[in-house]
């Protein structure tokens, strides 16, 4: 892989930044300098650090920020390269790591208090994997707690916003690692998508998210939201760079019974191969379900436009009707909380994290659980665990629980059907553009539309991506969603990478060169700056 | 179907072992009753002829070699610990005493 031709002069522009700033240049462009000598990753990883105490106090992305570490590993691989080691690909690109994914000796609090100061003993699977190709670690980002939500709100630790507009959401769950990259602190981060909290953040920042097929990249390490939904994926600024990062992190993992026993499919190649802007051939099925009523004006047109375009690389656009998508949404807000109530009971106050005791009365083993969890858990996460435990009762089990597993049949039987027509499938990836922060807090049900046209890709554990495709009335970014059949992830980078280097080409440059200078200050420095520090 | 309520909540809350305060208990009787007259849609087409997923992916019976290897070293598992004594998590009484 380290020989390939990554960036270079590519008429597209899709990969190479081109301001001379080591932090608008991408993960390809700084990999092939890293690999020519012409740039260092200590030199690298300063600039993002830097970055990220310029830009820290207007986007509030990272709930930990690694300087040491982050320059320790940079020295390291520079040192290794001078020796004429061999390295990886994307040995000494930088990247940010979502709080939700375990780091050994790096503090891991998925944006809950249960978990404040906690500091993993063990690194997640993909961990390890991103270490072992020295990429340096620069920190954790901010999250929805324990990756409810769909606009980091429900942090903690407070709201990360939106690089567009800092009044924003930068959606959620991921929307740390959506505003790192779209902010430009990262060229890189983990996200995590169960309903979307990788795709949906992507599409509100004009960044790229992937959400790989169900158990192409290993949950070992991951704290479980929802066991049977949970992925993760690459956040980045460019396509190609997601096919780069996801094949360090794919593959098999034997410690995850859920990993699929295979390698990565040519994911870097298919992105190549699809930044020609040649879709000859490729059946691109267009969601009945997913577009239409309940989607912005903007979003709808972009939508149309990104056909057209599609069409002209010599796609064939064909309808595909999914009928049971429509209760998508119903069975995931009871799939989900079911998981959730069982996979959060580990948070319990007796082996890690927070621990209250009661003010009252007999300090008990049950006592003092039931006294962390009304303290530790914040608002949303009580709300899906009650959700969870009434849907699990007994007496309600096969009416909620029950009927939303067969509701998921039939999602799975609709991408089947689809995909008997339709290489690909597309869809806007959100119904709307970024909303205000505080807009939707105290509506839960309105908050969990965001994810309408994420979710059927969870529940079928089939990949998705998101790209930006334009911006809409309001000036803000839309996203364009892709989705493939399960175990087929390179037809994502492939469509993915022409419709982004056509688009491009339209617009002159990334949609995110058009994006607001975000203001800096000196004050941020000295937050962020404190190496171990949870805000 | 059935409406949440208060009562219902409480003793919902309990099962999960979370204390919730008198007002979050009366503010989630009203949120998850939307939330649940709305998810509740799934039984109109969850018909008996159609199987139950409870997973995305067909495989069954994963196995991996067992293969001894180092486990967490204990003082590393005890690190994040609340409290610990020798060697052990330390917990409140579990039992009611006689």
């Amino acid at each position: 892989m380290a020989g390939r031709h990554l960036a270079g002069e590519d008429a597209t522009g899709a990969a190479t930044g081109s301001t001379g700033d080591l932090t608008r240049m991408s993960a390809a462009a700084l990999a092939e300098a890293l690999a020519a000598g012409t740039l260092t990753s200590v030199e690298v990883t300063q600039a993002h650090l830097d970055r990220i105490d310029a830009v820290e106090g207007s986007l509030h992305a990272f709930l930990h920020v690694a300087h040491d570490e982050a320059l320790a590993t940079a020295r390291d691989v520079d040192a290794r390269r001078a020796a004429g080691e061999p390295l990886h690909a994307l040995a000494g690109v930088p990247i940010a790591v979502k709080d939700v994914v375990v780091t050994k000796g790096m503090p891991t609090t998925a944006g809950s208090r249960i978990l404040e100061g906690w500091v993993p003993p063990y690194d997640a699977t993909l961990v390890e994997r991103l270490r072992a190709a020295g990429m340096p670690i620069l920190g954790k980002t901010n999250m929805d707690e324990f990756a409810m939500g769909s606009s980091t709100e429900h942090s903690a630790y407070g709201n990360t916003h939106n690089p567009w507009d800092l009044d924003r959401i930068p959606g959620g769950s991921g929307g740390g690692s959506a505003a790192a990259v779209g902010g430009f602190e990262a060229p890189l981060a983990i996200g995590t998508d169960t309903g979307g909290s990788i795709r949906q953040p992507a599409a509100v920042t004009g960044t790229v998210g992937v959400k790989p097929t169900y158990g192409g990249v290993s949950r070992y390490g991951l704290i479980a939201l929802a066991s049977s939904l949970d992925q993760a994926g690459p956040v980045t600024r460019t396509v190609l760079d997601s096919a780069l990062l996801h094949e360090v992190i794919g593959g098999h993992d034997r410690r995850d019974s859920t990993s699929l026993p295979e390698p990565v499919g040519p994911l870097v190649e298919s992105a190549l191969r699809g930044r020609t802007g040649d879709l000859t051939g490729v059946r691109v099925g267009v969601v009945t379900e997913l577009n239409g009523e309940g989607y912005q004006p903007g979003v709808r047109a972009r939508f149309d436009e990104s056909l057209d375009v599609l069409r002209g690389a010599g796609a064939e656009i064909v309808e595909v009707s999914c009928p049971h998508f429509e209760y998508a949404l119903a069975a995931y807000y009871l799939i989900l909380p079911s998981e959730a109530s069982s996979n959060l009971a580990k948070f319990d106050g007796m082996r890690f994290g927070l621990r209250v005791e009661p003010t009252d009365g007999p300090v008990t083993a049950e006592r003092v659980m039931a006294a962390t969890r009304g303290q530790g858990f914040g608002d949303e996460v009580k709300r899906r665990i009650i959700l969870g435990t009434y849907a699990l009762s007994a007496g309600y089990y096969d009416a909620y629980y029950g009927s939303a597993q067969k509701v998921r049949t039939l999602v799975q039987r609709d991408f089947t059907a689809a995909f008997e027509r339709a290489d690909v499938l597309v869809s806007p990836t959100a119904p709307t553009t970024a909303f205000r922060l505080g807009e939707k807090l105290d509506d839960p049900m309105a908050m969990y539309l965001n994810d309408v046209a994420t979710i059927p890709a969870n529940l079928a554990g089939v990949p998705g991506m998101s790209l930006p495709n334009g911006l809409s009335d309001d000036g803000l970014p839309v996203g364009f969603q892709i989705l493939a059949p399960a175990r087929a992830d390179e037809r994502l980078y492939r469509v993915g990478a022409a419709l982004e280097a056509l688009l491009e080409a339209q617009w002159g440059g990334p949609l995110l060169d058009r994006a607001p200078e975000l203001p800096t200050s000196a004050a941020a420095a000295t937050t962020t700056a404190a190496e171990g520090s949870v805000r | 179907m059935s409406t949440i309520n208060r009562d219902e909540v409480a003793r919902l809350a309990g099962l999960a072992r979370i204390d919730l305060t008198q007002d979050e208990l009366t503010r989630l009787a009203g949120e998850l009753d939307v939330i649940v007259e709305s998810v509740a849609r799934v039984s109109e087409i969850a018909t008996p002829d159609v199987p139950a997923t409870s997973h995305p992916l067909p495989l069954t019976n994963v196995y991996r070699d067992d293969v001894p290897e180092e486990p967490l070293p204990v003082a590393d598992a005890l690190a994040g610990a609340p409290s610990a004594e020798g060697g052990r998590f330390a917990v409140p009484q579990i039992l009611e005493e006689d």
